[in-house]
């Protein structure tokens, strides 16, 4: 099967570091994933082309990169699926992290953000001496979150994080819902207080805007804006439905609803700030991301022109 | 200089745990890993992890002689000991720290049957085990603030005054070359699959460790055993856990017949994993596959038990073969899957070597002997993680650092590596070479070996070894240059080829993984006994040490 790779590069090496466009025209098995056509074209091509990759059987966490515009694992991706009528292949680096050689993202960010959720069992009653008695559907409810290669594709593609770095963001977030679900974690009756009250805060769980952007790049299923959404109730439950975070989010849900665009004067630029603009784009008909790439700020200046397709779209989100 | 009492090398399972245990142990301790930690290839681990729990009637006798077995004799009784005696405290310590294991209905540990063993004792997560305990053992690695030095490739060891007295590694996201002072080392850098093609393991599993202590006179041994899984996908080789065949899946031949009860009449599917290897390989010789392979069975486990217990497995068949476990035959064959030879260590991981430990698949502490049984090697990376962590910990007390000239060191690593890169372009690639030792080592160092396939491949690893000191890397730049780091890798790998192919040629009786046409019975008299490989003047020494048995005498092996 004959195929064309058409790989985003980048040297910080070079004289003079750019991003550029090179085509690899290959020749690949009819079962052979995006993995192994980059594996070949490293192996048997050119060397110098730099990726993370291991397992081959998305299970590492390496491969994750931005085929064809949509973050995805690389190994879990069949070519011939991933084709235009041209026979090309577009790969690119993840979003969000910054590029650090060619297909490499730097992931500083997400390890700094996991570890912002104390992402360990934090039991506030002794430990039994046996194993914790503990029903199997609970565990494979959280079997369902540990799921999580901590891949980045979710990171890749969150239209928060694109333009709020500070917010927490779907990976950790689900990685704290792993321990707030887990009844081994927090008090005797498994609620985690601490853990919700610190996740309320701002740039934290009320931050999401619900864009299901995660739940389509996570390749094992873990759909973290489902997770978010039962931090969510977790924190109304044990009465933190008040919090700041809570207020802001229903605030901004209001004011976009409403106007289209945030009414500065209702909700101060500097508590939410140009943070959240995504959430509004974020419920913009499809084709958005082309148009908005890199043109945030003017945005913001003008006035939403499609109030009423927003309108619609929250009527549509509040009823579903 | 950065320095450190204990340096770990490696952080999958067995890095990791022994990294906590030195800290625990007041070791100022860190740990360097060419991959994050989470990438490590113990996340690929499947099936399960093996303990007998004596609060449902399991004893740790059985488990061990099942693990006895399983090693054709060939496993160190003393060490297979502590293994099977430890096991279920090391469960339920992973329980505490929180991995979500399976339970059965009364909310207890579940457990599913495995290949070798006659009682179900196989504790799980769904199929990706590994990649759980894996990362509630990173989770552990951030509490414990040991220092990490993640994506670090160690290239080479400090020897000084005739010692072990650290590394050097190159950072490589900036390509800066470091020395890193140790008064203690721990290896716990993995297998070395690779140098098979295809295998299940993943592209990082180099033998990087097993080569440097081979380099710096550790002494290997069992290298000849070499395990090859029943149910790996043909063309990239990765794996299909035995966990299908412990939840009750069939194979079948061509004309659907269960060939297994030829060969092991009573545990059928679940025999040992070099049993069922070997009967796939002789149907599959015999002309009784379909396109080089036997057929892997799941079609009467049923939807819900397969999405509940083999989810991953199912999707890996479905996006590599295109066949749907839940209503289709998937096609599979032995492929390579685990060394069970490794770095000689005691049961605390101590080498031969002052101070250099070994823990996890790099070492050998003996208890998988010919043949490990599934889930065994999960269980041997925290047992002998943790051991050997502790261990050094308290070696360490009261140790002074071995002097280090940094800039010397460091030169003298850089003007080496700045050797490889200035090589000319003659059109060699690593990668051809590495394929030609692949399969050459799959043509005769696999399920079935002779004598004249041994030498030929002996030979050939000579003839790539040559080819090795002159291939060029085109990549010349600093910044994650992954060409280099395969140059590299395909060194370790060599050394590591020649040291199994030199132990096959050696053992001339057929024992666990190893089969050799013409010695085909299981020799005692002669042969029970550990081959062991050290570095000689002019390539690998052979020498042999004795099998500890304690309880257990050698019988005939049947399934
Ligand atoms: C597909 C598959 C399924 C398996 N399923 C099971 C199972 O169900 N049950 C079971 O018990 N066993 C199973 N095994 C075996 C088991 O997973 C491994 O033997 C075990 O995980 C090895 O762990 P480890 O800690 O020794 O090494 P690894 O997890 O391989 O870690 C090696 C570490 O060393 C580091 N390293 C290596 N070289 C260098 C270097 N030069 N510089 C710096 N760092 C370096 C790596 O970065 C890595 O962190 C399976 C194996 C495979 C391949
Ligand atoms: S749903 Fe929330 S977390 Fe997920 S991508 Fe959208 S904004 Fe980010
Ligand atoms: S949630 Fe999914 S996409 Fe995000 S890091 Fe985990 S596995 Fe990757
Ligand atoms: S290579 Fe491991 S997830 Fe793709």
């Amino acid at each position: 099967m004959d195929v064309t790779v058409k790989v985003k590069r980048y040297d910080p090496d070079a004289a003079r570091p750019q991003v550029e466009w090179q085509e690899y025209p290959i020749s690949i098995d009819e079962n052979a994933t995006v993995l192994d056509a980059l594996i070949m074209i490293r192996e048997e091509v050119d060397g110098t082309l730099s990726l993370r990759c291991s397992c081959r059987s998305a299970i590492c966490g390496s491969c994750a990169m931005r085929i064809n515009g949509h973050a995805g694992l690389a190994c879990k991706t069949k070519a011939s699926d991933s084709m235009d009528a041209n026979g090309t292949i577009v790969v690119e680096p993840a979003g969000v992290m910054p590029t650090v050689k060619d297909l490499v993202v730097n992931f500083d960010l997400f390890w700094k953000k996991i570890e912002e959720v104390e992402p360990y069992l934090k039991p506030e009653v002794p430990e039994p001496e046996a194993e914790y008695i503990a029903s199997n559907e609970s565990m494979l409810h959280l079997s369902g979150v540990t799921a999580c290669i901590m891949c980045g594709a979710c990171v890749s593609d969150c239209t928060v994080l694109e333009v709020d770095p500070t917010f927490l963001g779907p990976a950790a977030l689900a990685k704290a819902y792993r321990f707030t679900a887990d009844p081994r974690d927090g008090d005797a009756n498994g609620v985690s207080r601490d853990r919700l009250a610190k996740l309320g805060m701002p740039s934290g769980m009320w931050d999401c805007t619900r864009c299901n952007e995660c739940v389509q790049a996570c390749p094992k299923g873990v759909a973290p804006m489902d997770r978010i959404m039962a931090l969510r109730e977790q924190a109304m439950e044990v009465g933190f439905g008040n919090t700041n975070g809570a207020r802001h989010a229903e605030a901004f849900t209001e004011s976009v609803g409403h106007s289209g665009r945030l009414d500065e004067l209702r909700l101060p630029v500097q508590s939410v700030g140009i943070t959240n603009i995504p959430a509004l784009l974020g419920f913009m008909p499809v084709g958005w991301r082309a148009l908005t790439h890199g043109k945030l700020p003017p945005l913001v200046h003008k006035n939403v022109e499609d109030v009423d397709t927003i309108r619609r779209l929250f009527r549509k989100l509040n009823n579903s | 200089m950065l320095e450190h009492d204990v340096l770990i090398i490696g952080a999958g399972l067995a890095g990791m745990r022994a990294a906590i245990a030195a800290r625990a142990g007041g070791a100022n301790a860190a740990i360097i890993s060419k991959v994050h930690p989470v990438r490590s290839h113990s996340s690929a681990a499947q099936g399960g992890i093996n303990a007998a729990l004596t609060d449902r009637g399991d004893e740790w006798e059985d488990h061990a002689y099942d693990t006895i077995k399983g090693s054709d004799y060939l496993g160190d009784q003393d060490a297979i000991e502590v293994m099977c005696r430890s096991a279920g405290q090391s469960l339920i310590d992973m329980e505490h720290m929180g991995v979500t294991f399976n339970r059965d209905e009364e909310g207890k540990l579940g457990t599913r049957a495995f290949g070798g063993q006659r009682r179900a004792r196989t504790f799980f997560v769904g199929d990706f085990t590994g990649q759980a305990l894996l990362h509630v053992m990173f989770e552990q690695l951030i509490k414990s603030g040991v220092q990490r030095y993640e994506e670090w490739f160690v290239t080479s060891l400090i020897i000084e005054e005739g010692q072990v007295a650290g590394v050097t590694a190159l950072e490589i996201r900036t390509g800066k070359l470091h020395a890193i002072r140790a008064k203690s080392v721990i290896f716990c850098s993995g297998g070395c699959g690779r140098l098979f093609e295809p295998s299940t393991n993943a592209l990082i599993v180099t033998g990087d460790g097993m080569a440097l202590a081979y380099n710096a006179g550790a002494k290997l041994m069992d290298m000849e055993m070499v395990q090859y899984h029943p149910t790996t996908i043909s063309g990239s080789g990765v794996l299909l856990s035995e966990a299908a065949r412990g939840e009750g899946a069939y194979l079948r031949d061509k004309n659907g017949e269960r060939f297994m009860e030829k060969y092991a009449p009573n545990m059928m599917e679940l025999a040992s994993r070099d049993v069922v290897s070997r009967s796939e390989q002789t149907e599959i010789n015999a002309g009784n596959g379909v396109n080089g392979c036997v057929l892997l069975d799941c079609t009467h486990l049923g939807e819900k038990l397969i999405m509940e217990k083999l989810g991953q497995i199912r999707e890996l068949g479905l996006d590599l073969t295109g066949k749907d476990m839940i209503k289709e035959l998937v096609p599979i064959r032995p492929g390579m899957h685990y060394i069970m030879g490794g770095i000689k260590t005691d049961i605390d991981g101590q080498t031969n070597l002052p101070g250099v430990y070994a823990a996890g698949e790099c070492a050998n502490v003996s208890v998988h002997g010919g043949n490990r049984l599934g889930a065994n090697s999960l269980l041997d990376t925290i047992v002998f993680g943790e051991r050997s962590g502790t261990h050094a910990a308290a070696f360490t007390r009261g140790q002074s650092y071995i002097n280090v000239n940094e800039g010397e060191v460091v030169a003298r690593e850089e003007q080496r590596l700045q050797g490889m890169l200035d090589r000319p372009d003659n059109g060699d690639r690593w990668g051809k070479i590495r394929l030609a030792m692949g399969d050459s080592m799959n043509r005769n160092v696999a399920v079935f070996r002779n004598k004249e396939g041994i030498e030929e491949t002996i030979q050939e690893l000579q003839e790539l070894k040559t080819r090795y000191t002159s291939v060029p890397v085109h990549n010349k730049g600093k910044v994650f240059n992954t060409d280099l780091i395969f140059a590299l890798e395909l060194g370790f790998m060599l050394d590591c080829a020649e040291t199994i192919a030199v132990s096959a040629l050696e053992r001339k009786e057929s024992r666990g993984a190893q089969f050799r046409i013409d010695y085909p019975k299981r020799d005692d008299e002669n042969w029970l006994k550990h081959i062991v490989v050290s570095q000689g003047e002019v390539g690998p020494e052979l020498s042999n040490l004795p099998v500890t048995i304690t309880k257990w005498t050698p019988e005939e092996r049947k399934y």
